[in-house]
């Protein structure tokens, strides 16, 4: 009978769980294995792949050193800058803000993403482009002025694009932060910069770190900014991979590149996991 | 410690022996918006004693005590702690330390941090050793010697109340305020933790303040309680004489369990008539102001007897055996229920009464407090 039920049990764990395993596999493992296949495979003359068992791609990814260095410089540090604009937003937002108006401006945070990002990056590149804010300067005579097509334009589309991103999961461990203990480290002679560097902050690190490792993936496989207010001279590995795979026709380059950006961030992520336990004393702070 | 020093006093008295009072309230109130939280409130405490703030939920003790820990502003009047003013100081600045409903602690620190906290916020800073010692000292003077390194969910919920307490002495102030403190607690630890509060105090000889909902808990801890209600303070004194002479029906009701009998005061008579009908003498105690009256009666003041004597009859309802002594529940015609608290042994030959029998209630009626009705 127990185990009859068991099995029941078991039968429908399977079939609730079937799709999202089926997805994950088709979409997810079976590409990762084929690109890990091709990594060590050839070009085929005419393009694409052609089996083969070579480190060749491998001793290539110098070549892409720029891709790679502009990558994994500017998404840590876009996600930095990220979360110096979002820690004080999120704190208005749960500490301070009149909860009467909470939920109008934590939505306004989130409004903006019911537009394309295509769209609002497009917007920046009319801002920063010749005809928007450097043609205004130039008015008051500040000539020569370039701001579309450097990191500077990236790192702000950056910040822009994922700062909701960050908010959010930081505004959720500060708005469940127990104002108690604030109350409670006042109590026991904290004055306010104290209070806040030794209670609220340790607490909401949870929000940080989660915001940072999302901000942080996610920049790590960004095209579109880099393409849009980088131009061609802030490249990131998301549009290198889309030059080899869709101009060159190199795939097994391409794979090659793409699996050592998974190893990376698998290592990073692992590394900042650590820190997080470390920091917070617990094994509850989950970054993914 | 002397009577006279604690009390609720008139308005703009001045006070010039300040030093020897912890606290003092002069004439405040607080308000939030429109509505208000307490007002009118005068108290004195005097350095060393134990004060119970007694009421009710929503009677205003916590503000009270919120505002002598600086987490609120008085609206009106004056807070003195140690003769000092405190209105605008805020809470890192005032000579006291709390022990919070549900404790507080900082879950992001081990036992010891939490302890040593208030001891790192000194300035000029006191030397990690010394921290380290202290804390510890404060830690075994709460029975938690070895726990130090524990984190705070590894606790029970009456160590995390005993680490609360450690956190809030460890700083050594002037008065340690304490917001039902033991609430949380289950009966039997609630009961180890009132002595071992009474002990504190006595070793530390600091004022505690406690605000509470339980009359036990005040009764039985604290030197002095001060019962409020609707915002006010309705009646401050020791326990026994909250207890024996209540100020008003309220405390009579809220404090200890009571009957209230309906009466009238016959002008110029020197009797109380009850709603039934049966005369008693006036106690002596009571003002002599006719019109209709609320006695209140003690359970424990009353003794059934099985002869004839006693001024009111009634039929027994309920029993309830409580091992040391024995509730009734008796049934008076035209005065309602009334709960009678006997020693096992108060009827001749040790037995009990049973429900259904016709017995006699006898009390001194001069155990009666007569409030207007």
């Amino acid at each position: 009978m127990r185990v009859a039920t068991n099995t029941k049990r078991n039968l429908i764990t399977a079939a609730l769980i079937a799709p999202a395993a089926a997805w994950l596999t088709v979409f997810l493992v079976l590409p990762f294995i084929a690109m890990l296949v091709f990594a060590f495979g050839e070009r085929a003359p005419e393009g694409g792949y052609q089996p083969a068992f070579t480190f060749v791609q491998f001793a290539n990814l110098p070549t892409r050193a720029a891709a790679f260095w502009n990558t994994l410089m500017l998404a840590p540090a876009g996600a930095l800058l990220c979360l110096i604009v979002a820690y004080p937003v999120a704190y208005y937002l749960a500490v301070k803000a009149n909860p009467r108006y909470r939920l109008l401006l934590v939505s306004l945070v989130v409004v903006p993403f019911w537009t394309s990002l295509l769209v609002r990056t497009y917007a920046w590149m009319y801002i920063l482009g010749s005809r928007g804010i450097p043609n205004l300067l130039s008015m008051i005579g500040i000539e020569d002025v370039r701001m579309l097509n450097t990191p500077g334009a990236v790192l702000l589309g950056i910040v822009y694009g994922y700062l909701p991103l960050m908010i959010m999961p930081i505004y959720v461990s500060l708005e469940k932060l127990d104002r108690r203990l604030l109350e409670a480290s006042a109590d026991l002679g904290g004055k306010p910069v104290s209070t806040f560097l030794g209670v609220t902050l340790p607490l909401s690190l949870p929000g940080v770190m989660t915001g940072v490792a999302l901000v942080t993936i996610l920049l790590l496989g960004e095209y579109l900014i880099p393409q849009l207010l980088g131009g061609g001279k802030v490249f990131f590995i998301g549009n290198a991979l889309v030059d080899l795979f869709l101009q060159s026709r190199n795939w097994p380059f391409g794979s090659a590149i793409a699996v050592t950006l998974v190893a990376v961030v698998v290592v990073v992520l692992m590394v900042a996991m650590r820190i997080a336990w470390k920091v917070a004393g617990t094994r509850q702070v989950d970054l993914v | 410690m002397d009577r006279e020093r604690f009390q609720e006093r008139p308005q703009g008295t001045d006070v010039t022996s300040a030093s020897t009072n912890d606290i003092e309230f002069r004439s405040v109130a607080k308000r939030y918006g429109s509505v208000t939280a307490v007002s009118d409130i005068n108290l004195t405490v005097p350095k060393g004693a134990f004060v119970a703030l007694l009421g009710p939920s929503g009677c205003g003790k916590t503000t009270c005590l919120r505002m002598i820990g600086g987490f609120e502003q008085p609206s009106e009047g004056m807070v003195y702690i140690g003769g000092q003013p405190m209105n605008g100081v805020p809470a890192y600045r005032r000579p006291v330390n709390m022990v919070f409903q549900q404790y507080a602690l900082f879950p992001h620190l081990d036992v010891e941090q939490n302890v040593a906290y208030g001891l790192k916020q000194m300035r000029p800073r006191i030397p990690a050793a010394e921290i380290t010692r202290r804390a510890q000292e404060a830690l075994e003077m709460v029975r938690l010697g070895g726990f130090g390194k524990r984190r705070i969910h590894e606790m029970s919920g009456g160590q995390q109340q005993r680490v609360a307490l450690a956190r809030a002495i460890v700083n050594k102030p002037k008065v340690l305020l304490l917001d039902e403190p033991l609430a949380a607690l289950d009966k039997k630890l609630r009961t180890a933790m009132q002595i071992e509060l009474q002990s504190l105090q006595r070793e530390l000889g600091i004022t505690f303040v406690l605000v509470t909902h339980d009359q036990e808990e005040a009764l039985s801890m604290s030197d002095f309680v001060c019962v409020m209600s609707t915002g006010r303070i309705v009646q401050i004194g020791p326990p026994q004489e909250i207890y024996d002479r209540p100020a008003s029906l309220f405390v009579a009701d809220f404090v200890g369990k009571t009957n209230r009998i309906a009466g009238t005061i016959e002008p110029g008579a020197g009797a109380v008539l009850l709603a039934n009908g049966v005369g008693l003498a006036k106690p002596a105690r009571a003002n002599g102001t006719a019109g209709p009256v609320m006695v209140a009666l003690r359970p424990e003041a009353i003794s059934l007897v099985r002869d004839g004597s006693a001024a009111l009859r009634g039929t027994v309802t309920h029993r309830i055996f409580l091992g040391s002594s024995v509730e009734y529940s008796v049934e008076v015609e035209g005065l309602g229920d009334f709960l009678v608290t006997a020693d096992r042994r108060s009827l001749n030959d040790g037995d009990l009464a049973v429900p259904g029998e016709r017995i006699g209630l006898s009390f001194d009626p001069n155990a009666m407090h007569v409030f207007p009705a």
